[in-house]
């Protein structure tokens, strides 16, 4: 399938931007959705991949939508993707920024907050959920996936050691 | 504006007054700074951006203070899109309006947006080498872990209230087992949520 225009995605980002509630992971799996299933622009574990590097660099994890411009555009399509996820939601925040503290006891404040955070949890599920899929391969896949989330759910390690012990199983157990 | 009395706030209570009241002891960064201090977030982020933004505002610079910052955060997660993004906006907006904000989004993202391009491009090019794929076969599948486990975190701290829990439940089924498009998953399931919660406020106050 022909990847994507700049422009096109350019407006898919700025889309997705809107829909991001309770920030990049959460549209993790709308990602998927166009990228593998609806366009087959790529694999699953080519989006895994990417997933696994973009988690391994320093800064948001909004940089999974960097990487996939670069995928699907290169240099240019990386640019545009990022400032596409980043500039609609950044503009709103902008602009309430300068009301927000007039809102700080309105009973729909309340109820923004108290819906989105139930929205978000499902999301975010829903994206570790997809991305187990994705990544593995086999059982031993799966395998890894849920002892990860254990260690980090029990220990108070950085994330960063999990991968590492992701990479140092994978590379042993020859993934 | 400031009453008189700020200098004295009550220990217990915190008034309007002295919310509106800038504390005298924080700093207000230009666009140079502003720069600076979220491109040293950007780099240091490993694995969450969140607590570095928090240690570079509130302790390292002294930009906002510490219920300043709860409040620029509960911004950032409410409104969509990358969290750590939206509070460098916002709180570059305020110091400096709209060339703050470009200037604190320029910092955050500068050095990430590099390293990853840079790891992206290592990967394409031994991407091919059977050590490589494997090591990264193995991060991904603990990357997907740690997202699991970060809803999971999130999950047991949830509100335990009937429609709640129905809304985190209809949520993933609609978005990670129907597979359906998560614009139209929001469009139905946020109104209902916001029905629901309003309407226990309603009661509430009726109570």
């Amino acid at each position: 399938m022909n990847p994507p225009s700049l422009l096109t995605l350019l407006l898919s980002c700025c889309a997705l931007s809107l829909a991001a509630v309770g920030g990049a992971n959460s549209i993790v799996p709308e990602l998927h959705r166009h990228v593998v299933e609806l366009n087959h622009w790529m694999s699953g574990s080519e989006f895994a991949a990417l997933y696994a590097i973009a988690s391994t660099s320093p800064g948001p994890n909004v940089l999974v939508v960097t990487l996939i411009g670069w995928q699907l555009a290169g240099y240019p399509g990386a640019l545009v993707a990022t400032l596409g996820i980043c500039g609609p939601s950044s503009l709103l925040a902008y602009g309430l920024s300068r009301v927000w503290d007039r809102f700080a006891h309105s009973p729909w404040r309340t109820a923004i907050l108290r819906t989105l955070m139930p929205l978000t949890i499902g999301l975010i599920l829903g994206s570790g959920t997809l991305l187990t899929r994705a990544a593995a391969q086999d059982w031993r896949g799966v395998a890894l996936a849920g002892l990860a989330a254990a260690v980090y759910w029990r220990g108070r390690f950085n994330p960063l050691w999990v991968l590492g012990g992701g990479a140092v199983v994978g590379l042993l157990g020859g993934f | 504006m400031p009453h008189p009395s700020d200098d004295a706030p009550p220990p217990s209570r915190n008034t309007d007054a002295s919310r509106t009241a800038p504390d005298p002891d924080l700093i207000r960064p230009g666009c140079a700074g502003l720069f600076r201090g979220f491109f040293a977030v950007g780099i240091r982020g490993f694995g969450g951006v969140l607590p570095w933004a928090r240690r570079m505002l509130v302790e390292e610079h002294r930009w906002l203070s510490e219920r300043e910052f709860t409040e620029v955060l509960s911004l950032g997660q409410v409104l969509p899109g990358p969290n750590i993004v939206n509070v460098a906006v916002v709180v570059g907006a305020r110091f400096a309006g709209p060339r703050g904000a470009l200037s604190a989004f320029a910092g955050l993202m500068a050095a990430p947006l590099c390293i990853v391009l840079m790891l992206a491009e290592l990967y394409r090019r031994g991407g091919d080498i059977a050590s490589v794929h494997h090591a990264l076969a193995g991060v991904a599948a603990a990357a997907s872990g740690l997202v699991l486990a970060t809803g999971a975190k999130m999950a047991v701290r949830m509100e335990r209230r009937a429609w709640v829990v129905a809304l985190a439940l209809l949520t993933f089924v609609g978005v990670a087992l129907l597979r359906l498009p998560l614009l139209g998953v929001l469009a139905v399931l946020a109104p209902l949520g916001i029905a629901c919660a309003t309407f226990e406020i309603w009661k509430g106050r009726r109570a």
